[in-house]
Order: structure tokens, then sequence, then C-alpha cells
């Protein structure tokens, strides 16, 4: 057992080890991802993806390009700013892996259950936009400032109708606490918030998906790196594991906005049916938000991209008066049932 | 016209593209030059467009091009006729046969010699898989500029078929050298016009397919109608030819107007650009241009397998080119990118004493400035991939 003069540091040491093991839990999913999405949009292209590396259908290949990655040469242009290049990556990976403290992966699995969780996240999330503009900036690329400010106009936009749309679930519980968001969704599919008071939250859940896709840069949003247009967007001149950290950082917002999704729309870590709870929560957690991801990449492999002001116009002139005009009425409605 | 242009983008009155177009003046006066390739993932080889951009908008266009000069004319001056071919070959490499094709079909009027029927028939066959095999790479990269990845895999896929046909006569997958003066390289093999109908009965569902998968799809549609508009005055001022002028609503088609190697046995349409999805002219048109001219091509393929005569195809390939016939021949076809035009002048000894290629990229290449200038960066992408352009054409 632990000895007792440990006793006062054992907060200390479960947090540590939860935060490890969530760190590790990011990296695990995005070399996953990294492996799934080729093999996603390899079967949808009619290919086979990688089939060599590791063996059994190429299960290694993530973990060969990130070990490349790192033993790759770390290049920083000669025109740079050198400090705010070196920084950039880490502030973007920050930004994303500060989301992570607050995702409830099961009844107890949270890092912390803040009272405001789900502020929190927003607002993290956000980190990410100035890490993309220091990236944009530093590189001394004319791209990569291009990919820099059409992310910074696309992130910022875009938040808006998040937030408009996290906030019917909300309302609906008053609390921002995840966890508390969570337990107002328990007994079955049909108490999911994404379901109840249709079509009210169908909506937010609708506008909250798709507003998160541009969030995260994913086609048809993926303006701000649109590899035929502006080479590699922000991290052009990225290279090795510099590269590896935006990388990271993006497969890291891929998982936690369909985390939200699923934590305030879709239950959390509650069962499907009451009758399934035998299945732990972290796995309902983890598939939940797994599927979304998976249609994240099935919309990425199927359709083309938009432009810079149709982005916008989507953000400005559909999503916005959408997302308000649903807030407002969820307010009406409950104050009518209460 | 869709109504994005009131929209005032976050980063400043001057991004206003539309507002740049109409009055061609700069709103922010602040331009920044920006070079655009040559090693760029969109100008589809080594082009480099130098543009002066406003925030997003391009206020102007300057397209370098010579990256990838091979001094084809001048090769030809040093080499003989017959080895010309496969430097022909080299020049739009993504459609071989018919850029030989241009050049024998020259060659053999300065020189004199007539082909029989069976020889055009299939010239003309493997010209049509040709041109389809160079469509579907521009339909194909036209989709993944827009940034749809899976048209692309799909669309090569069925390339493979083409490519497979062509490689079985010819012994080459790329650049075929099969066109020979006075005849081809090789007899077909037996079974192969099997083969062709066969893919053409494969085909005729993927392009219903491709349509459903790209060329209706809102956001392809959104991003390509309307954008890049080249008016027909345009096209004809700077000589654009090919798919490029009949999506202006131009019906120009060399194999109807000026018919060459049998061409007029054959019954098919010119599909023209009609301004389905915004103006005519604009790059969705160009794109489904081309798409329906695959069906065309079709068409074609089947009618000349139907009424392949026999015949010795190598029958008037000459013994040698020590001693031709002196004499100067312009002479132009209808490739996949337009009018491939040769002018050669012969002295009668064993090499040409000139050859000019007039190229159908090049000519669209000069253009850009006149119908890009006041798009945005991105539509600029669109614009240069709806045209279709392969730099070995507009360099040689």
């Amino acid at each position: 057992m632990i000895p007792t003069s440990l006793t006062p540091y054992l907060p200390l040491l479960i947090s540590v080890i939860y935060t490890a093991g969530v760190v590790g839990f990011v990296f695990l999913f995005v070399l996953f991802a990294n492996w799934w999405e080729r093999k996603v949009s390899a079967h949808m292209q009619d290919r086979l993806g990688p089939m060599e590396t590791g063996g059994w259908h190429g299960w290694a290949q993530a973990l060969a390009d990130a070990i490349k990655l790192l033993l790759k040469e770390d290049i920083i242009p000669a025109a740079a700013d050198r400090k705010l290049f070196k920084l950039a990556p880490y502030v973007v990976f920050t930004g994303s892996l500060a989301g992570f403290a607050v995702i409830p992966f099961g009844a107890g699995l949270i890092g912390t259950d803040l009272n405001i969780g789900l502020f929190y996240v927003v607002a993290v999330s956000s980190m990410v936009v100035i890490g993309i503009l220091m990236a944009g900036w530093a590189s001394n690329n004319k791209w990569a400032l291009y990919g820099a400010m059409r992310s910074a106009a696309q992130m910022v936009s875009y938040e808006i109708p998040v937030a408009l749309s996290l906030l019917i679930p909300v309302i609906m519980t008053g609390s921002l606490s995840m966890q508390e968001i969570v337990a107002a969704q328990e007994g079955g599919f049909w108490h999911w918030f994404v379901f109840r008071s249709a079509p009210f939250s169908l909506i937010a859940f609708v506008i909250y998906f798709w507003a998160s896709l541009a969030e995260v840069n994913r086609t048809p949003f993926d303006i701000p790196e649109a590899d035929s247009e502006l080479v590699a967007g922000y991290f052009t001149e990225y290279s090795g594991m510099r590269f590896a950290m935006f990388f990271l950082a993006e497969y890291g917002n891929m998982f936690i906005v369909s985390a939200i999704a699923a934590t305030v729309f879709l239950g959390g870590w509650q069962p499907l049916l009451p009758a399934l709870d035998f299945i732990p929560g972290p796995i309902w957690f983890v598939g939940k938000a797994m599927f979304l991801v998976f249609i994240q990449m099935w919309l990425r492999w199927t359709l083309p991209r938009l432009r810079v002001d149709q982005l916008m116009h989507v953000c400005w002139k559909i999503f916005m008066p959408f997302a308000f005009a649903n807030l407002m009425l969820v307010g009406l409605w409950q104050v009518l049932v209460q | 016209m869709n109504d994005y242009h009131d929209v005032d983008l976050p980063l400043g009155p001057a991004l206003n593209a539309w507002e740049v177009q109409r009055t061609g003046a700069t709103p922010s006066g602040e331009t920044m030059i920006l070079n655009m390739g040559p090693q760029h993932p969109a100008t589809h080889g080594v082009l480099r467009l130098e543009l002066e951009t406003d925030g997003e908008a391009v206020v102007k266009i300057r397209p370098h091009i010579g990256y990838l000069h091979r001094s084809f004319e001048k090769i030809c001056e040093k080499v003989s006729w017959p080895q010309i071919v496969p430097y022909a070959d080299r020049m739009d490499y993504c459609a071989a046969m018919n850029s030989a094709f241009g050049y024998v079909l020259a060659a053999e009027k300065v020189l004199g010699i007539e082909v029989n029927d069976r020889v055009q028939t299939i010239r003309v066959i493997t010209a049509e898989l040709t041109r389809i095999a160079s469509h579907l790479i521009a339909l194909a990269t036209n989709g993944l500029d827009i940034g749809a990845w899976t048209p692309l895999l799909l669309l090569f896929q069925h390339r493979e078929h083409i490519l497979d046909l062509l490689e079985e006569i010819s012994g080459a997958r790329l650049l075929y050298n099969y066109i020979w003066i006075g005849g081809l390289a090789h007899d077909i093999t037996p079974g192969w016009t099997d083969k062709v109908l066969q893919f053409c009965d494969y085909f005729d569902p993927k392009i219903v397919e491709l349509n459903e998968l790209l060329s209706y799809n809102k956001i392809f549609v959104e991003r390509m109608g309307n954008v890049g508009v080249m008016t027909p005055e345009i096209a004809v001022a700077y000589g654009v030819t090919g798919p490029n002028l009949r999506a202006t609503g131009v019906k120009w088609d060399l194999r109807k107007n000026e018919p060459y190697s049998g061409y007029e046995n054959y019954d098919f349409d010119v599909p023209i650009g009609t301004g389905e999805k915004g103006a005519p002219g604009d790059c969705w048109d160009r794109y489904i241009v081309r798409v329906r001219e695959m069906a065309e091509s079709l068409k074609i393929i089947r009618q000349a397998v139907k009424r392949l005569p026999e015949g010795d195809v190598k029958e008037k390939i000459p013994r040698n080119f020590n001693k031709v016939a002196v004499g100067e021949a312009y002479v132009r076809s209808e490739a996949p990118r337009g009018e491939l035009g040769f002018y050669i002048v012969s002295d009668g000894t064993r090499n040409p004493y000139r050859v000019k290629a007039r190229s159908g990229c090049f000519t669209v290449v000069s253009s850009l400035p006149a119908f890009t200038e006041g798009l945005l960066i991105s539509d600029v992408v669109a614009t240069v991939a709806s045209i279709d352009i392969v730099l070995g054409e507009v360099d040689r």
C-alpha cells in the first residue's frame, strides 16, 4: 500500500497519473485516427490504403510515420521569426490538449469537473487561433500568412454559432458542468438532448457539428490549409516534429469537438439503452465520439471545399440566424414549460 | 448570380472581389506580389503565375512560362522525319497519341502520303481513347483543385483501362510512338476491338456516376459556376480553341468543321457551354463540356470499331526519308486541349527544315489575364484547373 507519509500528495499523484493517461490517450488516438483516416479514405476510393507496415492491414503505418517525423531535420527558414516560429506549435498543441481536462470519459473519469466546463472548452479552444496566427506570421511565407489569416477569420467567426448552439443544452440543464449535462441525459437515447425538445436541439446539434468542422479546419471548410490553393496553409514551412505537433493538435481537436458533441447532445458516457449499462461508460463515450470522427472523415473524402467568402456567408447568414432563433425559441419553450 | 457580393469579409473591404472586378480599381491601394508556382500544387506542372493580390482578391495576373522548355522545334530540325514522332508525343504527355497524330498529319501532307482507310480508322479509335483519358485527367485534377479527392482516384481508375488498351497495341502506357508517318507502328492485336467495345460499355455508366458524384455537387457548382467567365469575344480574340472555346458557346470543332482522317464518316455531336450553372464560358461549363465530349468520343469509337476495314497498316510507310518531297504545309487537328497545328517546311532532306507547333494550351494561358483579374485566389485556382493546360505543350 501507499505509505502514510505520501498521503497528502495522493491527489497530486492521481492527477499526474490521470494527465499522463489523457496525454497517452491523445497520442494513441492520433496514431489510430491517422491510420483510420487512411483506411477510410482508401476504401471510399476503391483502394486498400496501407497494407504492409506492421503486418495486419498496415496497423503500424502511423507509428512509422511518427518515428520518421521525429528523425527528420528541423528546418527553420532563415528569414523566420525564430522565437515565434518555435513557440507556435506548442501554443496550438496546448490549446488542443487543454480541452481534454474537462472531457468526461466516464462517471468519475474527468480531469476536473469545472462548474463552467463547457465555457472552459470553448475558451481554451480559441487559443489555437493565436498559435496558428503566430505560425503563419513567424514563417515569413506569404502562403502561410494567407492560411493563418483565413484560419483566424474562420475560427473566430465559427465560434459564435458553436457557442450559440452549445447554449441550448445548457439552458435545458441549467448547468455548464460537463458531468451535470451528462447526468441530465440519463435513461436511454430518447433522453439525449439531441432528441429531446426536438426540433430545436436537433437543429442545434446539426449547426454545432457543421460549425465545429469549420473550427477544426476539416473539409468542406479546410480553407486555411487548402492544399491545392495555399500549398499547406499556416504550417507550410514546418517540418519534422514541429509539423507533427500541428498534426497532433489537428487530430486532437477533431476528437475534442466530437467529444463535446457526444457529451452535450448524445448523452456522454450514458448507454444507448438503460439495459446496456453493463458496458462501461468510457467505451460508450469513446464510441460515440469516434462515430462523429468517422462522419468527419466521411465528409472530408466526399465533399469539395468552399471558397472563403462562401464560408463566411454560410457562417454569418445561415448558421448565425438559425442558431439565434433556435436559442430564443428554446428559451421561450423552457419558460412556458416551467 | 450568387449573392455573396454584399458580404464584407472580416479582413476589410479590400477583400471584396466583385467590387474589384466591377471597378477595376484597387480599394486599399496596397498590393502584394504572390508567386503561384512554378512549384505549386495547383498549377498543373510548372506554370508560374505572378499574382498581384489585394488581400484575397487578385488584381493582376501575369503568367510566366518556359520552365519546361525542351527545344522541341529546334530538335525537329536536327532529327529525321520519323524520329520526331516520339518528341511530338512528349509535347502533350497526357494525350500523346493526339500530339503525334497532329505531327503525322502535317508530315504526311508535306511528304504527299495518303494512308489507307484502316490506318485512318485505327488512328481515330486511338485518338478518341486518348481524348477520353486526357479529359479524365482534366476532370480529376479539376475536382482535386476544388478539394474533392475521391473523384481523382476513381477517374484514374477508368483511365487505367484505356492505358491497358493502348499498351496492348503500342507497348507503352504514356508515350506511345504508335502513329507513324504513313501508317502505324503495329497493327492492332486480335480481339482488341472487342476489348474496346467492352470498355465503352463499362465507361458509359461511369460518366453518369461522375455526374452524380462531382458535376452536380452543390459545393462544386457553387465553386465553378459563374467563376472565371471567358466570353466568346475573349476566346476568339486570343485564339482559344478546343473545349475551352466550345464552353463559351462557340461551336467550333475541327473534327466537324475541317474533317481529317475520316472524321466525316462518324455521327457525333459537338457539346457547347450553355451557361447552365452561371454564365456561358464559366469554369463549370468548361468542366461539363469535357464530360459530354467523353460521351461523344465513345460514340465515335463504337462507330469506328464497327466500320474498321481490312488492310495493311504499314503499306505506305516510306522505306527511307533521305530524299523526300519539297514543300510546306500547315495542318491542324483537334487535340483534347484545343487545336494542335504543325507548320512544316521540307527542303527535301532527311530532316524537316522547320517545324512550328501551335498549341491550344499556349493560347489559353496567354488569355488568362483577360478574364481572371479581379477574382479571388481560390477562383484563380479553379480557373487554372478548368482550362486544363499541360505545360509540356505550352513550352514544348
